[in-house]
């Protein structure tokens, strides 16, 4: 009854191919779009801006880059903090060699150099399939960033080894580095992601999309009816990694300030990996629902047995948040396999009817 | 230009046919590293065999079960019962595994029961440290850690009994898999489950079984890497080694696991000790991955994997 598409009629082909045909969903995307920029910059504390909703901006991003690869075209990888690293480390360099350029910029452009760093370890995707693709990321993830750590040049020749954020601004106002407030660095994160979504829901409803479902779902197949899986698969490697690459870079310059490769190494890519997985693989909605619940769940942990009144030693804190944190991810699988995007389908489809059973 | 050609392409060899007992010492270094690399790669095989299941779990398996028989002979159990107390331990594990994880996910995607196992790694790391403890502990085995000088070689005892023991390892399990009853169910539900389910196979009793195994081989795996660098967290880890290795020898094969753990093993040893300094050292993270990688543009299946034939 709430939501409901009955009597709803298309005249036109551009209503009917919109992203949200139903007016509904539209209306209800823009409002929680423009809630997103007015709300918490205004009403949320720093230590939310900070501690949950930038990270999850961020987060979304990286998840939106993988599931392209992963959910849409089907190439599982565990390279995602290698490449995330790139477009740090690439933001790092470039806006300390050329300080006046914009650092939107910047974040673009180390999404580009990280896309091309991507389509190189994508390359062995056209022999290798499924987890042996998978274990042939890791090289990647192991490779990058044993040189980012190697060689001195990427990081300035900075004896602690870290890159660190400098002040840049944008029209007059701090975006980055210490000086930058919460609020700042929230809204700046949450226009790239939005664009970012946007960008790939448009993806993936196309062309591009098509070809990479064709691949994931039958790779010979596709092939056969005229899909070319040496451009299909790389443009996903190359795509995905832009993503990650400017995630990667948001994530030192939004949101640590400072950063060594510890902060990229494996432990990440699963973190994203999860994302994926757990919001549901292929959907740009899953990856905001999977960003959201990877990033509470620790806050959550962290802070219910103090709610509760128990005081744990620290120590035995971190294990018991580990243990939960595993036995949730398997919970969650056991649940819903298909992950929150599909929770949140099913949920529209019982609202379509309620409040009458049938 | 002609320096660095040199270095890559000719200084490595004149070095190994310098010293010829240096080259077999990291020889054998390597050999020996590899045979630990396999222990760890056959419990990935087992279970990838019989359930199709990549388990990333395996490396924390290995340091569940090194944490269980250190703790319980710190707390004064006598080494042979606690081995025996340990063993129960895995088996059990295996049960609940079997009932709580994969009983729910049959039938799943690849994809889903990959991530479960890497959930499974977090909580067993944590349930681990929770219970034993997460300070570093020293196995002791009986076996010192001292070399002696074979024609002039240098060999770890401890090393040297890893190696015999992942060797009689390997030919308990092959007897097992190709003489026994339940060896024989082990193969036919690696074929193809629906099959083995029809002729009367108990599709769950196998599993449990095969995950008892896997469990089973991760505490000899933990044995060996516990007493040569210590239990600790970072055992967990060497999961993320033997990857290579399962990748090169195929995920279904045995003696794959075995002869893709000696070649990395010893490629690993040679890259670090010859070509590593030409990049800086501590390539052994990465180096692995690569040399599989090149192997694997050559056969996409690894060495000894079944033939991947594809149809529409």
């Amino acid at each position: 009854m709430i939501y409901r598409e009955a009597g709803q009629f298309r005249t036109t082909y551009a209503s009917d191919q919109a992203i949200f045909p139903i007016p509904q969903d539209r209306w209800f995307v823009v409002f929680a779009a423009v809630a997103a920029f007015v709300i918490p910059p205004l009403a949320a504390n720093e230590y939310w801006l900070q501690a949950v909703l930038i990270p999850f901006l961020i987060y979304s991003l990286a998840a939106i880059g993988l599931n392209l690869l992963t959910g849409y075209a089907g190439q599982l990888s565990l390279g995602t903090g290698g490449f995330m690293a790139v477009g740090a480390y690439a933001a790092f360099k470039l806006t300390t060699a050329l300080p006046q350029l914009n650092i939107v910029v910047v974040f673009l452009l180390s999404g580009l150099i990280a896309a091309g760093v991507g389509l190189v370890f994508g390359i062995p995707s056209l022999r290798i399939k499924g987890f042996y693709l998978a274990v042939a990321t890791l090289a990647a993830q192991f490779f990058l960033l044993w040189l980012f750590n190697k060689v001195p040049w990427f990081v300035n020749y900075a004896s602690s080894g870290t890159i660190t954020a400098p002040n840049r601004s944008v029209l007059g106002v701090i975006v980055t580095g210490p000086n930058a407030t919460a609020s700042v660095r929230y809204v700046t994160a949450l226009a790239l992601v939005v664009v970012g979504a946007l960008v790939a829901k448009n993806l993936v409803r196309g062309r591009v999309g098509r070809s990479w479902m064709a691949i994931r779902d039958r790779d010979i197949a596709a092939e056969i009816i005229g899909v070319r899986p040496l451009r299909t698969k790389l443009l996903a490697f190359g795509i995905s990694s832009f993503y990650c690459g400017v995630a990667g870079a948001e994530l030192v310059f939004l949101y640590f300030g400072s950063a060594e490769t510890l902060a990229f190494d494996i432990t990440l890519s699963f973190l994203v990996l999860f994302m994926v997985i757990i919001g549901g693989l292929g959907s740009i909605l899953g990856s905001f629902l999977g960003a959201a619940f990877i990033v509470l769940v620790p806050i959550f942990l962290t802070n219910a047995p103090q709610a509760m009144g128990l005081s744990l030693p620290v120590a035995l804190q971190k294990q018991f948040e580990l243990m939960v944190f595993g036995g949730l991810i398997i919970f969650f699988l056991i649940v819903e396999p298909h992950g929150l995007a599909r929770l949140w389908q099913i949920t529209k489809e019982k609202l379509r009817l309620w409040p009458f059973p049938h | 230009m002609t320096e660095l050609l040199y270095g890559i392409a000719v200084a490595p060899f004149k070095d190994m046919a310098g010293s010829p007992a240096f080259f077999a010492e990291v020889l054998i270094g390597g050999v020996f590293a590899g045979l630990m690399y396999s222990l760890v790669a056959l419990g990935f095989v087992l279970i990838f065999k019989a359930s199709g299941v990549f388990n990333f779990a395996q490396g924390a398996m290995v340091l569940f079960a090194a944490l269980t028989l250190v703790g319980l002979i710190e707390r004064g159990v006598p080494v042979a019962l606690a081995l025996l107390l340990t063993t129960a331990v895995m088996v059990a594990l295996a049960w609940v595994i079997e009932r709580v994880v994969l009983r729910p996910l049959v039938n799943q995607e690849h994809i889903i029961l990959f991530m479960a196992t890497i959930g499974l790694t977090f909580f067993l790391e944590g349930f681990g440290e929770m219970v034993w403890g997460a300070n570093v502990k020293k196995l002791d085995i009986g076996i010192p850690d001292r070399s002696f000088i074979v024609a002039g070689i240098q060999i770890n005892q401890l090393e040297l009994s890893a190696a015999v023991t992942s060797a009689v390892l390997v030919a308990v399990l092959a007897v097992f898999f190709q003489r026994t009853r339940i060896g024989r169910a082990l193969r036919a539900v690696a074929d193809d489950h629906e099959a083995a389910l029809s002729i009367g196979i108990p599709l769950k009793t196998i599993w449990m079984i095969v995950w008892s195994v896997a469990g089973i081989v991760a505490i000899v795996a933990g044995i060996m890497w516990g007493a040569k660098s210590g239990v600790q967290f970072s055992l967990s880890l060497i999961a993320l080694k033997s990857l290579p290795v399962l990748i090169l020898g195929g995920f279904t094969s045995v003696p794959g696991a075995i002869v893709g753990g000696l070649i990395i093993g010893v490629g690993e040893k040679m890259g670090e000790v010859y070509w590593g300094p030409l990049v800086g050292g501590a390539i052994e993270n990465w180096f692995a991955y690569v040399l599989a990688l090149a192997f694997l543009l050559f056969r996409p299946q690894g060495l000894f994997g079944e033939k991947i034939i594809e149809r529409v």
